[in-house]
């Protein structure tokens, strides 16, 4: 197939940026979108320009780093799919793509469709850890833990950081994110103990960091590509006003 | 945890919001139900709750509490409107496309239309009451609240710009119930998908609802 692409290039954080337009033919439907752009970056190295600078790793939906943002949605067109993950197979013949960065004042870019998305790692050295020494592996049946619930936390638990959640929000706020790493920790005993403190610390550096408030719009939950449940921001919220109204001074 | 300057937190200005807005749409109840009685074909039924209302003094109370929910609600809805505004200063060049709650991008709008109805709605009856605005000839005291409607439904432009106003109010709270009820840590799937359409039928009585009335009196009365 051939397609059309328009994609974001910015040389830095500094500069101004604009969209370059490309044609790309015999592109195979089987490709995945990343390998996509590797053939693209492949004619633009031979051709001696510069090539389309893009995250990725592990190209296996896991490690969350591959985020682009293609014709208005987070990962592309396809839900619960990472950009990695997502095929050429998804577009038609002929189709113009628009590939831009994550927009969000929290997420800089760092050049063309990389963006640094360290605001995330931020938040969780405010409060995403457990802080007791667990020790060695425990005995599986030492502590009691309520299949359901353990199923939950798992739920909340896959989460790959990926951003796409304040990519798709309108207001780029990081709720998602920061509702799925409260919750995983909030839902289990070891994570219990320090669940209060632990809420008001994300929240407070997610707010310093400058992403937006939640106007429930759930966006988010449609464009995680793990389709992780806005249900984890009600538990976030229940979580945060509990800390706040029955925690001690100094918790 | 250290507890520095007094700073509201995202979460702390969303909760006083859905508070206030949960606040304000028990007071819509109360409203829509004394505003009924208008239809009971004469004025004694309304005038009669209108005397109760203004002579009980809880009522004189909670008056001044309306006041500040509405206050802090457009208080809230406005910073955290400016807030989110800020947090992505490069738009996207295509059109966000993914699925959201629809009204939930247009609340500060539909809210701000709300609130140029309240404030002619406010000089048209609350503040002839207060004495603030002169009483209109055709009424008999500042209580006669009866005749103040009359005549104004019997204006189709009034008509015009209290049914518009009373779609966006649906508009606004077709999103906002089911939104509270999430901002307050509500959501479970045992009962959210009851709440959502709840809400629904809310937005839909509300805004049905009062806007039966001024329909009647332009063309039935
Ligand atoms: C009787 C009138 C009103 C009622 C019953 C009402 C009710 C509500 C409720 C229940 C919410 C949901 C809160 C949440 O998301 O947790 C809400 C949101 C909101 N309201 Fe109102 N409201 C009213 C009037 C207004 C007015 C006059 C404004 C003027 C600015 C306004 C602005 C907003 C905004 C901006 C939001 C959404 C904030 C966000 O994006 O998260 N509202 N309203
Ligand atoms: S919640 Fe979903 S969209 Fe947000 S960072 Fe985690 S995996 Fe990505
Ligand atoms: S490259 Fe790791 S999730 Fe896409």
């Amino acid at each position: 197939m051939d397609i059309k692409l328009k994609i974001w290039r910015q040389k830095n954080a500094s500069t101004k940026g604009r969209f370059e337009d490309y044609e790309l033919r015999d592109v195979s439907p089987e490709m995945s979108f990343l390998e996509m752009l590797d053939y693209l970056n492949k004619q633009l190295i031979e051709g001696g320009k510069e090539p389309v600078t893009f995250e990725h790793d592990c190209r296996e939906g896991i490690c969350g780093t591959c985020g682009l943002y293609i014709n208005g949605r987070p990962h592309g067109p396809q839900q619960h799919t990472t950009t990695c993950e997502l095929h050429m197979r998804a577009f038609k013949d002929g189709e113009t793509i628009v590939v831009e960065p994550w927009r969000s004042k929290a997420f800089p870019i760092i050049k063309d469709l990389a963006v640094d998305r360290s605001a995330f790692d931020k938040i969780m050295n405010a409060g995403g850890f457990v802080n007791i020494d667990t020790g060695s592996a425990p005995e599986a049946n030492n502590i009691p833990i309520n299949k359901k619930i353990s199923d939950r936390a798992f739920d909340a638990a896959v989460c790959i950081g990926c951003g796409a959640c304040v990519a798709a929000c309108k207001n780029s706020s990081a709720m998602l994110f920061v509702a799925a790493k409260v919750s995983q920790f909030a839902l289990l005993p070891q994570g219990k103990v320090e669940a209060a403190e632990r809420v008001q610390r994300m929240v407070e550096k997610m707010d310093e960091l400058g992403f937006g408030f939640c106007s429930n719009t759930y966006a988010c939950e449609f464009d995680c590509p793990k389709g992780i449940s806005v249900e984890f921001i009600a538990q976030m919220n229940r979580e945060f006003l509990s800390a706040k109204l029955c925690a001690h001074k100094g918790h | 945890m250290k507890q520095s300057n007094f700073k509201l937190s995202s979460l702390s200005h969303k909760t006083i919001l859905a508070l206030a807005g949960l606040f304000l749409m028990l007071f819509l109840c109360t409203h829509l139900l004394t505003n009924l009685l208008l239809l009971a074909g004469d004025s004694r039924a309304f005038d009669a709750a209108v005397a109760f209302l203004s002579s009980n003094p809880i009522i004189k109370v909670v008056e001044y509490v309306l006041f500040a929910g509405f206050i802090i609600h457009i208080l809230m809805g406005v910073i955290v409107w400016i807030n989110n505004s800020r947090a992505r200063p490069v738009k996207y060049y295509v059109a966000q496309g993914s699925e959201t709650s629809f009204f939930s991008k247009f609340m500060i709008h539909t809210g701000l239309i709300i609130f140029t109805f309240l404030v002619i709605h406010l000089i048209n009856f609350f503040f002839i009451k207060l004495g603030w605005v002169a009483l209109p000839d055709y009424a008999k005291d500042t209580h006669d609240f009866y005749s103040m409607a009359v005549v104004l439904f019997k204006e189709p432009l009034y008509v015009i710009l209290y049914l518009v106003s009373f779609v966006f109010l649906g508009f606004h709270l077709k999103h906002a119930f089911q939104s509270a009820f999430q901002t307050l840590g509500l959501n479970h799937d045992k009962y959210f998908p009851a709440i959502k359409v709840i809400g629904t039928i809310y937005a839909l009585v509300i805004s049905i609802g009062f806007s039966i009335i001024p329909i009647y009196f332009l063309f039935f009365h």
